[in-house]
Parts: C-alpha cells; sequence; structure tokens
C-alpha cells in the first residue's frame, strides 16, 4: 500500500481540529485531518452549551482565560467569513441575594484581570428591564457584553469546508491507531472503521452488523506525518500514548441539556449564568442562535468514554435549578435533550504544547470548557509550537477565507423566490419544522455528509418540534440517491447505526 | 413571486379538506384551491391500509385509502376546485378582507394566494420522545407510530426486527398488529396509564390474537442503545405515575414505537392569530366552525383529535358549507359596494355567516363548558338558531354513567377517555343563559 505522506497530521475532527485545519490552511505546508467517525462534530464538539464565552469565569493566568478572551474577539469576524450561525448576544451573571453580590464583584474582577472588557454590575430594576421572564427577586448580576453564542456543529463544517477549499485533506471515517517516530517523522497507522471509505462503510453495514458488532475486518493505511497535532478530544490520553507519552489521563464529565421549543424565541435575550461553583459555571438559561431556549447543563464525573445516555436526576436538577431563575418556564415546552462529555484531565489547565516526548507531536487536550470558545486561539498557538518545532509556516499566496452556505430560512421571500426559480430543489420543503429544502439537503450531502445525523446537523431538519417524524423518511430517500445506496444502508450516524432492517416481503 | 385571488383557499387534503372542498363547491362558494404538502390526497389515511374506516358515513368498512378515494373521485364532479399537491403552505396573514396564504412548490416557487376565505385543514402531528423525555440513549431505532407506519405503508421498509411499543391508544394497538404481520417481533406494548385508551376489539384483534403482553400501568424508563436501540427497561408506576426503579425490568429489542399522542398542528393558526383552545390544542370554532378570525375556518384533526374519520367528515362537511356562505356573503358585499360606491355600505358587516364570534355581541353564541369528567367540548360556541353536534371528551373512564348538556342527558354504560362522545343539542336544551354545561355524573343505581 502507498504511503500518503503530510506534513502535519491532525488527529481529531472536533473544533480544536478543524479550527486548526483552517488555521493551518493559511500557510504553504500539506495537512491532513484524521478522524475516527464517520464525519466531522461527532464527538463533544456537537454536545455542549455553544456558548461564545466572554472570559470572565477562568483563573487569571491560565490558558483557558488566555485563549477563552482571545478566541472570543475572533469570533465576529470568523462569522463573517465562514456564515455561521453565531449572535453576540450578550450574557448575565445573576446573584440571588444580596450576600452573593461581593462575589459578583470578585468575578467582575477576575474578568478585568482577564481582560474582558465592558463588564458591568446592575441592580434588579436593569436586569428586570433587560430580561423581564427572569424571576423578580434576583439581586443583582453581572452584564458582560463581550459574550455569544454559536451553534457549535455549524462553527466546525464551516472550519472544515473552508479548510478543504484551501488545500487541507480531511479523511473520515477512520482512527488512529499506532504511531512510531523514526527518522524526523511519524509513521501513523489507522483503521477503517469499517470498510475504506464512509460510503463503503455504510455499505457494509447491516442491521446484522449491528447486533454482532466490531466483526468487519479492518483494512489499514499508513500515512507519514512530518508533525503531529493531538486533538483527539476525550481520547487524547490513548493517542498520546501512542508515542510512549503517559502524561494525560482524561476523566470525562458529563454534561446533560435539554432544549425547548422555538416558541419560546426571545423569553431570554442574554446568556443567563447563575454565580459559578467550584466545579462548573453551574446551570444555565441559553437562547441559542436558532430561537430555541437550552437549559443545562449538569456536571457528573462517569467512567465511561461513551456514556451519552441523559437522566431522570439529571432533568430535575436542571429543570428544579432553572426555574428559579425563570419561573416561567414550562416541562411541556422540551423538545429533546442530549449529553456531552467533557474531556476533564489531570491538569487543571488546557494541555496545548509539545509532548515531552517528541517537540513535533504537539497536544491540543484537556479542552474542556472554554473549548469550544477558546478553539480559534488555541489554533494559533498551536501553529506558533508547530514553528518553534521547525515547522515553517509560510503565508499562501491565495488564501480564500470566505465560505458561504444557503440557508433558505434566512432569506427574504424574493430572494427566496428568485433562488426557487434557478433551482426548484430549493422550493421542495423536506423539514417542515425548521423550513429546510430537499436543495439544501442535497448540498449538505454534497459537502459530506453521509449519515442522517450528518444531515441534520448540517441543515436542521428534524432538529425542530416534530424531531424528524415527518422529514426522516424523506431524508433517507434523498441520502440514498445522493450517496447511490440502497435506503437500508443508510445509518444514523454510521456504523452499527443503520436506520431501516430491511424491505418489506 | 406572483398573486393570486380566489374565493377559497383549504389548507390540508386530508379527509378534512377534501370533504370540506367538496361541501364548499356544492354551495356554490366559487373558485376554491386545496393545497397539501404531499403528493398524494388523502393526507394520514393513506398510510392506515387496515379496515375500520367508514362504518357511520359509508355504513361499510373501509381502508384509510378506499376511504380517502370515496372523496376523491367526488373532486372530478368539480372542476372550480383547484388541486396543488406537493405545495405547503409555509405562512397565512389575515389582511384587510381577505387573507394572504404563502405556498411554495417546485412548479411555481413561491405563490401568494389572497383568498376571501380558508378552511385550516392541517390535521395533527405525533408526540416525539423528547416532549415525554424519556431518559437514556439516542440510537437509531426510535420511530413515532406514525413515521414506522409510514416507512412500511407508503416506502416498503422494515423499520427493525424486535419491537416495544410505548402507548396502547388504537395507533399503537393496530402497529402492533401491523409490525407482526410482518414479521417483526413486538415483545410488547407498555401503557403508562392504569388502562388501554384503545377499543377492547383492538385490543383482542391486535395483541391477544398474537399472545403479545400488554403492560398497563408501566412505563419506559431508559432507552439502552449506543447506535442502535439495543432494548428498553420498563418499570411499573405508582398512582401519580412515578416509576418503581425498584422493579423495573430490560426487554431486548432494536426498535422503540412510540405511540403517545398527537398534537393538533396549529403553527400557521397561531401565525394567522386564531385563538387556540388550552384543553382541545386547536382553535376555539363555533357551530359554524369559524375560528376567532373572521373568514378562516377549521376542521379536522387540527380542530381536535378524532378517533373516527367519519366524525372528521361530519364536522368538515358543516366546515365547507359555513365557508361557502361566508364567501358568498362577502361577495354579495362586495357587488353592492361596486354598484353604488359607497364604503359605508361595504364596512356595514351584518350578514351573520360574515362575522366571527369574537365579532358578535357576546350573547349572540352560547358557550360550551367543561363540567365534572369533561376534557374538552368541540365546538366551543352554539349557535342559538339551530342544533349543534358536539363531540364531548371525558377525563377519566368511568362506568355506569349519565352524560347531560344543559337540559339534555343520555345514560351510558362507560365512558373513556379514548372514546369521543357524540351529542346532538338544541337550543331548547340551553338551561342557562350564555352557557352550556356538560358533565358526566354517575347513574343512580
Ligand atoms: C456539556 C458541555 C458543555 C460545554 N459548553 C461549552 C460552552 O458553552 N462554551 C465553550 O467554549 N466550551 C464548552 N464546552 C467545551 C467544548 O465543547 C469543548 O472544549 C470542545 O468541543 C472540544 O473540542 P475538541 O475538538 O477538542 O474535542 P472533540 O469535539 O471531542 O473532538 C475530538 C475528535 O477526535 C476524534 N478522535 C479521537 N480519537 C481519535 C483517533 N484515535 N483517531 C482519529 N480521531 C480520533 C474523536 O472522534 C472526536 O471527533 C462544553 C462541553 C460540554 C461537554
Ligand atoms: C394510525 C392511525 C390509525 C387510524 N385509524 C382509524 C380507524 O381505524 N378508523 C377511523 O375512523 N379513523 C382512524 N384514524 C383517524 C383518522 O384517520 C384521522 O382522524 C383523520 O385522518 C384526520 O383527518 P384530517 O384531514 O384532519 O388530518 P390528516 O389526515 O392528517 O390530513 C392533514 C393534511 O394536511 C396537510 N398539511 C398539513 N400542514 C400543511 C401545510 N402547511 N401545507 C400543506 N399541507 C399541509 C398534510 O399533508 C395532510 O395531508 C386513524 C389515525 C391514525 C393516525
Amino acid at each position: 500500500m502507498a504511503h500518503k505522506e503530510t506534513d502535519v497530521l491532525i488527529i481529531g475532527g472536533g473544533v480544536t481540529g478543524t479550527a486548526l485545519a483552517r488555521e493551518l490552511s493559511r500557510y504553504e505546508v500539506s495537512v491532513m485531518l484524521m478522524e475516527k467517525e464517520v464525519d466531522l462534530a461527532f464527538g463533544t464538539s456537537k454536545a455542549n452549551s455553544g456558548i461564545v464565552h466572554s472570559g470572565i469565569h477562568d483563573r487569571p493566568g491560565t490558558l483557558k482565560a488566555r485563549l477563552c478572551v482571545e478566541g472570543n474577539r475572533m469570533y465576529p469576524q470568523m462569522a463573517q467569513e465562514l456564515d455561521f450561525l453565531y449572535q453576540n448576544n450578550g450574557a448575565v451573571v445573576v446573584a440571588r441575594q444580596e450576600d452573593e453580590i461581593p462575589a459578583l464583584k470578585r468575578l467582575m474582577e477576575q474578568g478585568q484581570q482577564n481582560g474582558v472588557t465592558g463588564v458591568r454590575l446592575i441592580g434588579r430594576g436593569e436586569l428586570l428591564a433587560l430580561e423581564p421572564h427572569l424571576a423578580p427577586d434576583l439581586a443583582a448580576a453581572l452584564v458582560m457584553p463581550s459574550g455569544g453564542i454559536v451553534i457549535p456543529f455549524d462553527l466546525v463544517y464551516a472550519l472544515a469546508e473552508n479548510a478543504a477549499a484551501n488545500g487541507v485533506e480531511i479523511v473520515l471515517g477512520t482512527q488512529v491507531t499506532d504511531i512510531q517516530e523514526e527518522d524526523g517523522a511519524f509513521t501513523v497507522q489507522a483503521t477503517h472503521i469499517a470498510g475504506r471509505t464512509p460510503r463503503a462503510a455504510q455499505a457494509a453495514q447491516t442491521i446484522q452488523a449491528a447486533q454482532t458488532a466490531q466483526t468487519t475486518v479492518l483494512p489499514v493505511e499508513t500515512v507519514r506525518a512530518r508533525y503531529i497535532v493531538n486533538a483527539a478530544g476525550l481520547h487524547a490520553g490513548t493517542v498520546a500514548s501512542m508515542i510512549g507519552d503517559d502524561s494525560i489521563s482524561i476523566h470525562p464529565r458529563k454534561g446533560e441539556e435539554y432544549l425547548l421549543d422555538r416558541r419560546l424565541a426571545g423569553f431570554v435575550r442574554h446568556t443567563v449564568f447563575p454565580l459559578p461553583t467550584p466545579v462548573s459555571k453551574g446551570i444555565l438559561i441559553i437562547p441559542t442562535v436558532e430561537g430555541n431556549i437550552m437549559l443545562g447543563p449538569t456536571a457528573c464525573a462517569t467512567d465511561s468514554f461513551d456514556d451519552y445516555g441523559t437522566t431522570a436526576v439529571g432533568w430535575r436538577e436542571v429543570f428544579d435549578y432553572v426555574r428559579q431563575l425563570a419561573p416561567e418556564l414550562k416541562a411541556s415546552d422540551l423538545i429533546t435533550a442530549f449529553a456531552g462529555l467533557r474531556a476533564a484531565s489531570n491538569h487543571e489547565d488546557f494541555i496545548i504544547g509539545p509532548s515531552a516526548v517528541s517537540q513535533r507531536f504537539i497536544h491540543a487536550a484537556g479542552m474542556e470548557s472554554p473549548g469550544l470558545t477558546a478553539a480559534p486561539a488555541a489554533a494559533r498557538l498551536v501553529c506558533e509550537h508547530l514553528q518553534e518545532a521547525g515547522l515553517d509556516l509560510k503565508p499562501k499566496k491565495v488564501f480564500d477565507p470566505i465560505r458561504r452556505v444557503i440557508r433558505i430560512r434566512d432569506l427574504s421571500a424574493s430572494e427566496q423566490a428568485q433562488l426557487m426559480q434557478q433551482d426548484a430543489a430549493y422550493s421542495k420543503i423536506v423539514c417542515r419544522c425548521e423550513y429546510v429544502s430537499e436543495g439544501e439537503i442535497r448540498d449538505a450531502i454534497r459537502r459530506g455528509a453521509t449519515t442522517l445525523d450528518g444531515v441534520k446537523l448540517r441543515t436542521r431538519s428534524g432538529m425542530g418540534r416534530c424531531q424528524g417524524g415527518f422529514c426522516t423518511p424523506k431524508i433517507i430517500g434523498i441520502l440514498s440517491r445522493e450517496l447511490g445506496l440502497p435506503p437500508e444502508k443508510i445509518t444514523k450516524r454510521g456504523p452499527g447505526s443503520p436506520l431501516l432492517a430491511g424491505r418489506l416481503r | 413571486m406572483h398573486e393570486v385571488n380566489v374565493d377559497l383557499l383549504i389548507v390540508g387534503a386530508g379527509p378534512a379538506g377534501l370533504a370540506a372542498a367538496i361541501a364548499a363547491a356544492e354551495a356554490g362558494a366559487g373558485e376554491i384551491v386545496l393545497v397539501d404538502r404531499l403528493a398524494e390526497l388523502g393526507g394520514i389515511l393513506q398510510q392506515c391500509i387496515h379496515n375500520g374506516f367508514g362504518l357511520r358515513f359509508f355504513k361499510e368498512e373501509l381502508t384509510g385509502p378506499e376511504y380517502a378515494q370515496r372523496f376523491m373521485d367526488k373532486l372530478a364532479d368539480f372542476p372550480q376546485i383547484r388541486i396543488k399537491a406537493e405545495t405547503m403552505v409555509i405562512e397565512i396573514a389575515p389582511d384587510q378582507r381577505v387573507t394572504r396564504v404563502t405556498t411554495v412548490n417546485a412548479r411555481d416557487g413561491l405563490v401568494i394566494y389572497n383568498a376571501a376565505a380558508i378552511i385550516l385543514a392541517m390535521g395533527c402531528r405525533e408526540r416525539p420522545r423528547g416532549a415525554i423525555n424519556t431518559p437514556g440513549t439516542r440510537p437509531a431505532g426510535i420511530y413515532t407510530a406514525g413515521s414506522a407506519q409510514r416507512l412500511m405503508n407508503v416506502e416498503g421498509f422494515l423499520p427493525g426486527r424486535r419491537a416495544v411499543i410505548l402507548g396502547s391508544g388504537d395507533i399503537g394497538l393496530i402497529m402492533a398488529r401491523r409490525l407482526t404481520l410482518e414479521g417483526i417481533k413486538v415483545e410488547a406494548v407498555v401503557e403508562l396509564m392504569p388502562y388501554s385508551s384503545g377499543l377492547t376489539r383492538n385490543i383482542v384483534q391486535c395483541l391477544d390474537d398474537f399472545g403479545i403482553p400488554l403492560y398497563v400501568g408501566h412505563t419506559v424508563t431508559e432507552i439502552v442503545g449506543r447506535d442502535r436501540v439495543e432494548g428498553v427497561v420498563v418499570a411499573p408506576v405508582d398512582s401519580t405515575r412515578v416509576p418503581d426503579q425498584k422493579r423495573a425490568f430490560r426487554i431486548d429489542c432494536d426498535t422503540l414505537v412510540l405511540s403517545v399522542g398527537l398534537i393538533p398542528e396549529n403553527e400557521l393558526s397561531l401565525q394567522a392569530s386564531v385563538l387556540l383552545d388550552q384543553a382541545t390544542g386547536g382553535p376555539v370554532v363555533d357551530s359554524d366552525y369559524q375560528t376567532s378570525v373572521p373568514g378562516i375556518f377549521a376542521c379536522g384533526n387540527v380542530v381536535h383529535v378524532h378517533d373516527l374519520v367519519d366524525d372528521v367528515s361530519e364536522e368538515s362537511i358543516v366546515a365547507g358549507r359555513s365557508a361557502a356562505a361566508f364567501v358568498n356573503s362577502r361577495r354579495d358585499e362586495r357587488d353592492l359596494c361596486d354598484r353604488r360606491d359607497r364604503r359605508d355600505l361595504c364596512d356595514r358587516r351584518d350578514a351573520s355567516s360574515a362575522l366571527s364570534f369574537s365579532e358578535h355581541r357576546p350573547d349572540a353564541f352560547i358557550e360550551t363548558k367543561a363540567g365534572r369528567n369533561i376534557r374538552s367540548i368541540v365546538p366551543q360556541k352554539l349557535r342559538r338558531d339551530r342544533p349543534t353536534v358536539l363531540y364531548i371528551r371525558v377525563a377519566n373512564p368511568e362506568q355506569d354513567v349519565v352524560i347531560s348538556a344543559g337540559g339534555l342527558r343520555r345514560k351510558l354504560r362507560q365512558v373513556t377517555p379514548g372514546e369521543t362522545v357524540r351529542l346532538t343539542v338544541a337550543p331548547e336544551h340551553c338551561s342557562e343563559e350564555l352557557q352550556l354545561t356538560v358533565t358526566v355524573e354517575k347513574s343512580e343505581a
């Protein structure tokens, strides 16, 4: 088998890996990103609170504090260039009683030390004028005007598409299993989850395989890389140990999030935080860019690296808590729930920098919150480490920072009419709840979606109040047509998750 | 983008929209546009290939598609009904004297219809898993009953091999049989309430005949499986519906079918500022099936969830006729205006069918009121000048009762939330001045 060669291999296709891929695509270097799942953003980067934090929460002097504030400042321009769903809505931290106000003030000072600008303390009256649906008996609040919100998977796809447009090679469904360093380069072994390409991976899948998991024979791929960046999220410890670096151990901490109907759009404008606890930023009320309200997250240590279940206990904790901040919230508005795993590590801070074993192996690990916010700044920091290790980063003559996508729901009626005239696929509405057309779904597939979840995360179809009841059969049909696969081979999120068991006799 | 003027536009061509269109055409409504987002007319009926439709309306037992076909055949007699299939209504906005309806389809792109009247007949959607907040993972293999039914009966696919069904209303029961007949092993039907809300005949024919266990007073407390469903955890619930985890047990399966309720699809109605009834989830309507917004009528599952399609057809005929009367009275007014060029006359809207209950004096209608053990009543506002058929849903099952609506009383051996009670009340039954209270009482002896 012919070896592939690359200057930099990024392991992990979450926000950390894709932000770095895009950053590196500005330079005259070859870059490959490898992701074990059949699509990008299938790890922690799809299941989080989606907050672009201001940076007041982190201890001064840490990478978390520095990169959060830097990352936050990069978002507005990045959103303009890449057309992902971002909004600078501002955030508030509320004090429930008078005796919590000193803690608010300490938080404000910490923010100032971190370089967060515009933070101010407001009283009950002003808070209620800003957010009339909050409990009338809250004592005071901090306002952080730089706080924002983002649809995190939308960000990941935008970063990756722009990186790919600028020359980065993205390899999906391929898990790095072994790394050997020799002659100033790494030889990396990777296995395809099931079959050579994501398409074949799906073709190989049947419902029987779902029941007798992981029995497929796995072909192997070898890549020669001069530099490696470990952005493997929850599995960063495992990847580090492949070069004999045992300094990282990850201890997943689960966070459950609960999503409410878009009927509540505008219920709160700011992201609403309580005072932080020693272990977390607390349970929040989060407006999403698409107009939903999200409640969460919980914070609960787990031994498992793939325990994404939500729990009755988690829901009670979240709902009972947020009701104290906003008593009007109703359980009947719930449309779905999910859980994400924070890659908490044995280090208190992000782990960004060269491995003690090899200078050309850079960690971008331990990326718990505010890892999403920090990602673009972390990418720059990793580039600095790569340069220190000897990689020559010469800017490309041609780098196109722009990426665009069609979302008909964001167009005016006349723009829609015009688009529909040019291409009738945009006038076939597939998802009625979120108003997504067949044209957008087709585009998403051509941009890389191979599964129902991949389509859903890129287009929002199936994310609304009926949760795919209406559009799922249609999306299976479009995936089948576009990928040239029979419908029974279409999966929810890759091998092991077929949607159908076969045809009726 | 172009605009078209029509007399009547109907949103949804399920049994409700079909019956309303035909009734309106027969009553001389003029130019009618019937819109549905699906390629085939007939709504949910097209996927209900079982028997049990039309016993009252046609006095024979038909399948869903057969029932729909009877109405579709009749459409051919009315060239004034224009059919827009694969066309989605995306916005409804009441304007001065018309309602503006924005539609989209692949052939015409965006089109705005200015309709003198419209009928809402959008049906309902199913409650998804999130709405019942079942803990656990989010693997492939969780389907609502309607999606599973559509996948099988319309698309021709098997959703899985071993299923558990949550919810034992008629839809859940019928799906148990349907899955079994296609070789899918139905491990259990699980029901939160202490009883099934389905018809006894369906429990016998769909479960007992196939030996499928029914767990009443149980619920699914966890979904297990990372990529595809691997099983569900089931536990008994106490009288406050809290599960007893100590008595929980696991059932292995690869599919969970949810049949946990239908929600009238009223996003468009809300957009049009139509007043909704909390109890039904649908528009408040009067005896003519006119809503709180003049010129907007509603019928079928969008108003309240029906167990029988016969009731849908019956009320939709009323809605269609009333909408025609509305259109015609508006047309008369307009003719008057055109002739005399007198604006004051145009604005004098006294033709009663052209007024919504929200515009009338409060005493023009009798309001229905839910008394003991009543969950919902449709219509909510009764006309004083003629009898109205009431569709009544009770809150709890009860044996040997008397149901009364004002002065009207009827003995019933049993009532259950799963079966609507149909009562025709006349003005003389109204003992109170402005309202008619419906109650269920234990019958003495
Ligand atoms: C509940 C919750 C809420 C959060 N809220 C916020 C917030 O509001 N704001 C914020 O800034 N941050 C937040 N975070 C943190 C944020 O989500 C993370 O910091 C960020 O998503 C981490 O991205 P990542 O790319 O490092 O990891 P991931 O997204 O997990 O990506 C790592 C990828 O590496 C792949 N991989 C692993 N091993 C291999 C291998 N051997 N070969 C190939 N690929 C491999 C994985 O499949 C995965 O896709 C939250 C986190 C959680 C859990
Ligand atoms: C599984 C199941 C089994 C049943 N079994 C029986 C039985 O055995 N016997 C019996 O009598 N009854 C039965 N029923 C009940 C009966 O079928 C329904 O009450 C009836 O179909 C409701 O009619 P409808 O026209 O109001 O709604 P629907 O049939 O749901 O039609 C609504 C139509 O509106 C369209 N629509 C909605 N929104 C839009 C929009 N924005 N733009 C364009 N079009 C739109 C939809 O595409 C749909 O075609 C059953 C129902 C189900 C779901």
